[in-house]
């Protein structure tokens, strides 16, 4: 197996809030290897993009806090970087794209001046007609029709899918080593989704980057992840390639997301969501978190008093993190009737 | 935000078609003549020249203070007065301290182009008030730059970082803002003398910048929390970089605003001083040492009141009205004019 680009180790990030502490990520850990695409994903407020955003220094401190863990990117710990030498690194090795193409671009600045700037300043010895140059040929690449008129358009003269075209345009600029999409469909159409999926394959080619997809789109997933960490309640309850991830779930929760997905086969009435809500970060229930919502737990002890630990459970090091992970062997794929590529959940 | 472009533009086919020798052929329905009209027949939105012409904020932001009638009327009134200041050694008849004894204290006149008037010692008004609104230009023009940098400043760095920072320069913003003003004045003047303008416009200036300071930092504190705020910062931009060049253009409308209503407060506040014998010394001619000159005889002699506290009247109102103008031009929330 090659070297990991990216390797979180036991990851910790709380933030301090009025009602308690808030345990945003709780004890990550996952590797990140050249040229995959790691999908993550879990509901709201799981700590999918906290884990990102705060390897990267973009949490506010305080409120936030980084208790523990290491973020090895190619050999250097990102927590332990200083401030200048991670802002280098951010837009340059490290590029993110954001979830909302419309709030995300700055409505004063030209969309080419904005690209040519992440360009520039990463860049030094670039000047100001080969940045532009290369923007317009980025812009080109993402599929931004007529780029050099674009250029010099402001941001409320792009549409949505437009905008999140530019904003990938400005994320490959400086042919990162590691693209980070949080959420980079959810504001968008359905349509657009499907072209901006498109672009960001384009990107990812173009660049060579590994690629860390957040999302609680199981479509997204199954459409450009390679392998999966589901998250839930700040914790990695699942690790496994793609294929495994939808053919034979081994935790209970992620049985639950499958199964709560609309089946294009069967005429049903009603979807199957999870019960319950999910717990409150500050006071995480004892046990697995996710015990009071587990059909596979049935009010068993050992799930309300011990904490399962992310093991190895199956081939190709696949994680799960559920006292009884074995019970759902060859159960999982009856739970589920089958598994629904290209739905959304 | 977009709209058509004006009437001028939209070039509709003529709904019944003519043939190229003028005879009317009169099809069954307008419709049909209307298809049949185009030349193709098809491309109607490209024909009728419908696209919608994309304008940018600017140009938004033009549009509705040109429609803004007060403030354009005020703009033209202002130009005029601050036009005749900067020229005034052309438009003037006479030099500022130039004596004509034989026509001292007359009443304005056009005989011999004392259209304001002379004064006790025979100098004509009209070149006395246009040299004195030379001054306060001169004055207006450094307190608003000065102040308006330093607010900009102050402002920005506190709302940007926020935390200790923010309060160190905010408790030090209410600390001026809590100084009495004129008493500071003219402790200062007396201090360090006046006479000199620029002199005078640097003490105002350090003492007007605070409500810009609150105000910038205001829009700091809500605009760090943009997302494109963090999408800089994620694209590795510094702190400088996100603050003057992502952060203050979009807080540019408020700082424009409160940089003209300072040019108001800095002509009027100029005037009090000079008016109180602490500002400019003659005999540099200002408008509220003028007004002062004028006080002791202005029963008989009301001209040497009147015109330069009109004069006064007049920029400052102007000015007020153009900062009104350029506050709803400036929001772009507001899409339609006010009159």
């Amino acid at each position: 197996m090659p070297e990991p680009i990216l390797s979180i180790r036991d990851l910790v990030v709380e933030f301090a809030t009025e009602d308690g502490v808030v345990h945003a990520v709780d004890g990550v850990t996952y590797d990140v290897f050249p040229g995959e695409t790691l999908g993550i994903v879990g509901e709201s407020g799981s700590g999918k993009s906290v884990s990102q955003l705060a390897i990267l220094g973009l949490i506010p401190q305080p409120p936030g806090r980084i208790l523990r863990g290491e973020a090895e990117f190619e050999g250097k710990d990102l927590l332990k970087m200083s401030k200048k030498d991670l802002r280098r690194l951010r837009g340059g090795q490290v590029a993110m794209v954001f979830q909302d193409p419309m709030t995300s671009l700055n409505p004063v600045l030209k969309i080419g001046h904005q690209i040519a700037e992440a360009i520039q300043a990463h860049q030094d010895d670039v000047g100001d007609k080969a940045a532009k140059a290369r923007t317009i040929a980025l812009l080109e690449l993402v599929g931004v029709p007529n780029p050099d008129r674009r250029y010099d358009q402001y941001p409320h003269e792009f549409s949505g899918g437009m905008r999140q075209r530019a904003m990938i345009a400005m994320a490959i600029a400086n042919d990162p080593k590691l693209l980070i999409a949080d959420e980079p469909t959810t504001a968008l159409d359905v349509t657009i989704q499907a072209q901006i999926l498109e672009t960001l394959k384009t990107a990812q080619e173009e660049s060579h980057a590994a690629t860390i997809l957040i999302t609680h789109d199981l479509g997204l997933i199954a459409e450009l992840a390679d392998r999966v960490v589901v998250m839930y309640a700040g914790k990695v309850v699942e690790l496994t390639d793609v294929q495994t991830l939808f053919a034979a779930p081994r935790h209970p929760y992620t049985v639950g997301l499958m199964d709560s997905l609309p089946r294009l086969t069967v005429d049903e009435e009603w979807l199957r969501p999870i019960p319950g809500q999910p717990p409150s970060l500050i006071s995480r229930p004892p046990g697995c978190a996710f015990h009071p919502r587990c059909f596979l737990s049935q009010g068993r002890t050992r799930c309300r008093t011990e904490e399962p630990p992310l093991r190895v459970i199956g081939p190709d090091g696949h994680l799960s993190a559920c006292h009884f992970a074995e019970e759902l062997v060859g159960q999982s794929s009856k739970l589920i009737d089958e598994p629904v590529a290209g739905a959304s959940s | 935000m977009t709209e058509t472009t004006p009437e001028g533009d939209v070039k509709f086919p003529p709904v019944v078609g003519a043939g190229a020798d003028g005879a009317t052929i009169s099809p069954a329905t307008p419709e049909a003549a209307v298809v049949a009209d185009l030349p193709d027949g098809i491309d109607l939105v490209h024909e009728s020249g419908l696209e919608l012409k994309s304008r940018s904020q600017w140009a938004y932001a033009r549009r509705r203070f040109v429609r803004h009638r007060l403030a354009m009327v005020s703009l033209v009134v202002l130009a005029i007065i601050l036009l005749a200041g900067a020229f005034a050694n052309l438009i003037t008849p006479y030099s500022f301290a130039a004596q004509d004894f034989a026509h001292s204290g007359q009443a304005p006149t056009f005989k011999a182009h004392h259209f304001f008037g002379t004064d006790v010692l025979g100098r004509d008004y009209f070149s006395r008030v246009v040299y004195g609104i030379r001054t306060s230009e001169k004055v207006a023009l450094i307190v608003t730059l000065v102040s308006t940098v330093i607010g900009t400043l102050i402002g920005a760095v506190a709302g940007y970082y926020s935390g200790w920072v923010d309060n160190i320069l905010m408790r030090f913003t209410d600390l001026i803002l809590t100084l009495p003003g004129l008493a500071v004045l003219l402790t200062a003047a007396a201090f360090i003398g006046t006479g000199n303008p620029i002199r005078v416009a640097f003490i105002l200036a350090l003492l007007f910048w605070t409500a810009l300071a609150r105000i910038v930092r205001g829009s700091f504190l809500s605009l760090r929390e943009k997302e494109y705020v963090e999408a800089a910062k994620a694209a590795g931009s510094g702190d400088l970089r996100i603050m003057f060049r992502h952060m203050l253009p979009n807080a540019v409308g408020p700082i424009v605003v409160n940089a003209t209503l300072i040019v108001g407060i800095a002509i009027l506040t100029e005037a009090a001083l000079s008016f109180l014998g602490f500002g400019i010394q003659p005999p540099n001619p200002s408008l509220g040492k003028l007004i002062n000159d004028g006080q002791d005889v202005s029963s008989s002699m009301w001209w040497l009141v009147t015109f330069p506290g009109l004069t006064i009247v007049l920029i400052v109102l102007c000015i007020n009205f153009i900062g009104d103008g350029l506050r709803d031009a400036l929001d772009p929330t507001q899409r339609r004019t006010r009159a």
